[in-house]
């Protein structure tokens, strides 16, 4: 999928200027509230009239003020999974499922009922009505409902927002099936670095109604300090590792990279995974010397690429390990102090604690 | 069994002409007040007040006035009553569908508004969502919309029934009170009640009255619980 976004859009005193072409699987729109990022989407969606611009997915003009192109919503083939999962409380599941498959022309009917069904893990709620499910179980109906129209594009709006971490981590698996079983592309809206970190392969940042860092997932995370103001604590690297053994026998996987082994808290997946960790950058600690007798489990060589401080009492460092590139947070004082420099050899220091499981899944496969 | 329980059947035709009339001015006038309610909940235009102000005129003219003002539009003179008989042969004064007629206008502001408030309560973002699934705006409304206001349906249909069903003023002054024909049962019960001796058959067709209303009543609330509860078994 090609997505091309150009676009002026005001809503009373908020400005939203977008500019941005990405061809990812999962394009994540990354922002605080406020950013524009739904408002964003309800442009793709076609829920809302740019004021200026153009829209263009796989080369179809959806929008285009100039030219006074504006295909509406329901001749997008556009489907939308919104926060609040908007079932229609007057339909059985099944029937809410089937929904945007009567409206789709059968040629372009792809989905499979059963197998959407199946992926879902809905066909116990098919007599139900929507009032009676829980939080999680209508999000995957929602999902199921958007998927089963057999859209050209799927757009989520933070589906997980509402939920609390158990279902959270019950629906993440499904879209990330879905992005890597399915080849639909998404566009996906969230303020979570975890969930961007864990399901993206590209992102676009926003902030204040303007793309403030866009590209794929792991060159745009370690900059998502800078792009995004407020996001000090954020900023944070994505490294691929190939799992050696799900459990050491203390409860933890040992893994590795290209340049070293790492152990984090037990992760489920065979050895021989291709998995994805997001590492924060407050996280990792720069030694000049192998540290001796200390409790961190991981200890890395690398080598500075680059040091970033501001007028603030803290610096961003950036790593490379082995052609993975990690970030570490550190005081200006230490850098000063330690005479961190581009092209200084050093430790990365990570506590295997530390690791978010919710910031670790399985790679995306790569196509 | 008391003798005078029996309905004549001068009386059973005012009943069964009542019930008649009553259907028709609700059944005949609910997709226009579906439209006109859907009109004022949803959109803004220039005249929206004056539309607004003549939906609610029956409500607050005396039923007199709204009689005579159809009787001057309607009748066998009146523009429109001349235009409707010259070319489909339509024929409102002096006849039941006059009836009809006058109890549909009387009983259109509270269908209108029934309808109105429910339309006002759709949650709008569900109709969005449809419209993403590819369903056009009228299939929106068909498969979304109508379900929902389903309940407010039912509520005017049956408050214009009853309305339709108690209609007097503007009836006798635009279609007189001709026995088989336009003598409704409050125009047969005002009849009695203007000659000696007619007590009875007035008293008759009150409880006949009361029996319909309580009937529609507990009717209309049935439905209308049975569809709240398949909506929001929220």
């Amino acid at each position: 999928m090609t997505l091309e976004v150009d676009i002026v859009h005001r809503l009373g005193a908020f400005r939203l200027e977008a500019r941005f072409e990405s061809d990812g699987r999962l394009v994540a729109l990354f922002g605080h509230s406020g950013s524009g990022k739904t408002s964003l989407i309800n442009l793709i969606g076609g829920l809302a009239r740019p004021d200026e611009g153009r829209i263009v997915v796989d080369g179809r003009v959806l929008a285009d003020v100039e030219a006074g192109i504006f295909v509406p919503a329901h001749k997008r083939r556009i489907g939308y999974v919104f926060q609040d999962a908007r079932l229609f409380p007057h339909l059985t599941v099944s029937q809410n499922l089937r929904y945007g498959r009567f409206f789709t022309p059968v040629a372009e009917r792809y989905a499979d009922f059963d197998a959407v069904v199946g992926l879902l893990g809905v066909k116990h709620l098919l007599d139900r009505r929507p009032g009676l499910l829980s939080g999680g179980e209508k999000q995957r109906v929602a999902i199921g409902r958007a998927l089963i129209a057999s859209p050209r594009l799927i757009l989520m709006d933070e589906p997980l927002a509402s939920l609390d971490e158990a279902r959270k981590a019950e629906i993440l698996p499904f879209i990330e099936r879905l992005r890597d079983e399915t080849g639909i592309p998404m566009v996906y809206v969230s303020h979570s670095v975890a969930e961007v970190a864990r399901l993206a392969t590209h992102v676009v940042a926003l902030s204040g109604g303007r793309v403030a860092a866009r590209g794929p997932a792991g060159s745009v995370l370690p900059r998502l300090d800078r792009a995004v103001a407020g996001d000090r604590d954020e900023a944070s690297a994505l490294i691929e590792l190939e799992m050696v053994a799900p459990d050491d026998g203390y409860g933890l996987s040992l893994l590795r990279s290209a340049a070293g082994e790492w152990r984090l808290p037990r992760v489920d997946a065979p050895a021989g995974a291709r998995l994805r960790v997001r590492v924060r950058a407050r996280d990792v600690m720069v030694a000049t010397h192998r540290p001796q007798g200390i409790s961190a489990l991981n200890v890395l060589g690398a080598r500075i690429t680059a040091v970033a401080s501001d007028d603030g009492p803290q610096a961003l460092v950036r790593l490379d390990h082995g052609g993975d590139e990690l970030v570490a947070r550190v005081t200006r004082r230490s850098v000063e102090a330690l005479a961190l420099s581009p092209g200084r050899e050093v430790f990365a220091v990570v506590k295997a604690v530390t690791f978010d499981p919710a910031g670790t899944a399985a790679a995306p496969a790569a196509r | 069994m008391s003798w005078w329980l029996e309905l004549s059947p001068a009386e059973w035709d005012a009943v069964r002409l009542s019930i008649r009339v009553s259907i028709w001015a609700t059944v005949a006038s609910l997709p226009l007040g579906i439209a006109v309610a859907w009109v004022l909940a949803r959109k803004e235009f220039w005249g929206k007040a004056a539309l607004n102000g003549l939906v609610h005129l029956p409500l607050i003219l005396p039923p007199v006035v709204t009689g005579y003002l159809l009787l001057l539009t309607f009748g066998r003179r009146g523009p429109v009553g001349a235009l409707l008989e010259q070319h489909l042969g339509i024929v409102f004064s002096f006849r039941w569908t006059g009836a009809a007629l006058a109890c549909a206008v009387m009983a259109f502001p509270l269908m209108v508004r029934a309808i109105r408030l429910s339309i006002e309560a759709v949650d709008r973002r569900l109709e969005a969502a449809a419209g993403t699934l590819g369903a056009s705006p009228p299939l929106v409304f068909a498969t979304v919309t109508l379900p929902l206001i389903a309940p407010g349906i039912i509520t005017g249909m049956i408050l214009a029934f009853a309305k339709a069903m108690g209609e007097f003023g503007a009836t006798i002054t635009f279609v007189s009170n001709i026995p088989g024909e336009t003598q409704t049962l409050p125009s047969a019960i005002y009849t009695f009640t203007q000659v000696p001796g007619g007590n009875a058959g007035a008293m008759r067709l009150t409880l006949v009255s009361i029996v319909i209303a309580m009937a529609a009543l507990v009717a209309s609330e049935a439905l209308a619980r049975r569809v709240a509860r398949r909506l929001d078994v929220a």
